[in-house]
């Protein structure tokens, strides 16, 4: 079957039309057909840097938790601590397996007392949803999937804040002291109605940004338009995912099937902090959590592998499953995820290795289709907005 | 809809070939469309024995990366420097300032592809 067809059995976002007005390339992505890019992906990286990118993110799986036990539920569900956590917060966390593999990384925002709302990567939009729905239990929680309802789109750059204050009928009050990863209700104004956006202060580019969640029908396309439309002057540029991947490698952010899988615990991620061992129940008694047993022995183990930064000494970049190796050629581990790093002008990867090569300076090589490249440690993230 | 020139033959790996002593070597539209920017090129040395569907390059953007086949048997005579300097011009000028190679061709080119078999083959 060729691309063109998987893209026609794809569901279309609810902004599709504005893509393709927008002159975009579609491609499949986790089920949906998504923007790669609408001219050049390397304008659109750099436009996020310097100025502000549009995203379209409605594929992400939004999964809300409703009731007076949800918080309690989710401290049970995932590695995370959400009992305590203040309405108007959000949390990156990472649901787990038994075995303490990552199923998944997620952002978890409360909403309000008794309302959650989980975001998943899409093409985890089914386990996800599914391991929330069998942990639930008898407890009194409903587990809502609003994927199909919720258009999901994202602001980022520099520009962002004076972008959105700038956008016609969108009120947000204290967005400009809303702190990051937080979030607010706001409303939107379309044909005169107020409808409900919830603004976070959140984001997968190593930008300042926020994303806006809002129904799918009523207020995506209006509020699209109107973004694109106000963020012009400041230099906003829609933007596709594969500005997206390069911004969130430089970033040094986990992705999904790259970074994170069922054969990692977020200890070899180097995101061990996500995981509170030491929760406790509204008695403070200690609280168990889906993979906390596994997770507790990994805590107190040194990992078969870590991941690490590695920048390349040579101008051909080391890409997902490329061997890395020590400069002698030695086996030493695997990349996850590198591509030359339009922001640094060099190589840059993500990658697996054994704790012994795993030093920043550490000399190593990548096997780049036969030769070997010199690469050397580095610490994460690649690139730290100024 | 990618730009396809009548005057040009194409490899099924999506170069393309002008003809002439010596021949040009570029990679198609539709090639260069699918990388996104790129922007690294490496190319062979000039003097360097090219064999027809053998990789004799490398062209990577952002995205990805795609080997680059050599079209025809020959000896390369030129590379475009200024494609290596600044592989932008292979996406803004596929046909034109970004052409890869230039190789005088030994013997009688074969297995390329008509403008229309090209055409046929990406689909567009």
């Amino acid at each position: 079957m060729s691309d063109d067809a998987v893209a026609a059995e794809a569901r279309p976002s609810p902004l599709h039309d504005e893509h393709v007005a927008l002159g975009a390339t579609l491609v499949p992505f986790a089920g949906w057909s998504m923007p790669l890019r609408y001219g050049s992906d390397l304008a659109e990286h750099t436009a996020v840097r310097s100025t502000a990118g549009l995203f379209d993110l409605s594929h992400m799986a939004e999964i809300w938790l409703l009731g007076p036990e949800a918080g309690a539920f989710l401290d049970h569900a995932l590695v995370g601590s959400f009992r305590g956590m203040a309405v108007g917060r959000a949390r990156y966390t990472m649901i787990c397996v038994e075995s303490g593999a990552v199923l998944d990384d997620l952002i978890v925002y409360r909403t309000a007392d008794e309302a959650y709302l989980v975001v998943a990567n899409a093409a985890n939009h089914d386990p996800v949803l599914a391991a929330l729905r069998e942990r639930v239990g008898d407890r009194d929680v409903t587990v809502e999937d609003r994927t199909d309802t919720t258009a999901l789109i994202a602001v980022q750059g520099p520009r962002a804040l004076e972008i959105l204050e700038a956008t016609p009928g969108l009120a947000v009050e204290g967005l400009a002291d809303l702190r990051y990863y937080a979030a607010l209700e706001g409303t939107f104004d379309v044909d005169g109605q107020a409808r409900p956006v919830l603004v976070a202060r959140t984001g997968y580019t190593g930008e300042d940004g926020f994303e806006l969640f809002v129904d799918a029908d009523t207020v995506g396309v209006p509020l699209w338009r109107a973004l694109l439309a106000a963020g012009e002057p400041f230099g906003l540029v829609p933007a596709g995912l594969a500005a997206r991947d390069s911004l969130r490698l430089e970033a040094g952010m986990p992705l999904y099937g790259h970074e994170l899988d069922l054969t990692v615990t977020p200890y070899a991620a180097g995101l061990g902090r996500v995981v509170k061992l030491d929760k406790t129940d509204a008695d403070g008694a200690p609280l168990d959590f889906v993979g906390r047993a596994a997770l507790y022995a990994r805590a107190h183990s040194e990992p078969a592998r870590v991941l690490v930064g590695l920048v390349g000494e040579s101008r051909r970049a080391a890409r997902q499953g490329y061997d890395v190796t020590t400069r002698g050629g030695t086996h030493v581990g695997h990349v996850t995820s590198g591509a030359p790093s339009p922001t640094l002008g060099v190589p840059i990867a993500m990658a697996y290795v054994t704790p012994e090569a795993s030093a920043e300076g550490t000399e190593l090589a990548v096997d780049v289709r036969g030769r070997l490249e010199p690469v050397h440690v580095v610490p994460l993230p690649f690139y730290r907005r100024p | 809809m990618s730009q396809i020139p009548a005057e040009l033959q194409y490899t099924a790996e999506h170069e393309w070939v002008a003809a002439g002593e010596p021949a040009t070597v570029g990679i198609t539209a539709h090639a260069a469309d699918a990388l996104g920017d790129v922007v690294y090129l490496e190319l062979p040395e000039v003097g360097a024995t090219v064999t027809a569907g053998a990789v004799c390059g490398e062209i990577e953007s952002t995205k990805s990366v795609s080997e680059l086949f050599a079209p025809v048997d020959g000896t390369v005579v030129e590379v475009n420097t200024a494609a290596v300097d600044d592989p932008s011009v292979v996406n803004a000028d596929p046909y034109g300032a970004g052409w890869l190679l230039k190789v005088a061709v030994s013997g009688e080119p074969g297995g390329l592809l008509s403008a229309a078999q090209y055409t046929e083959l990406v689909g567009d």
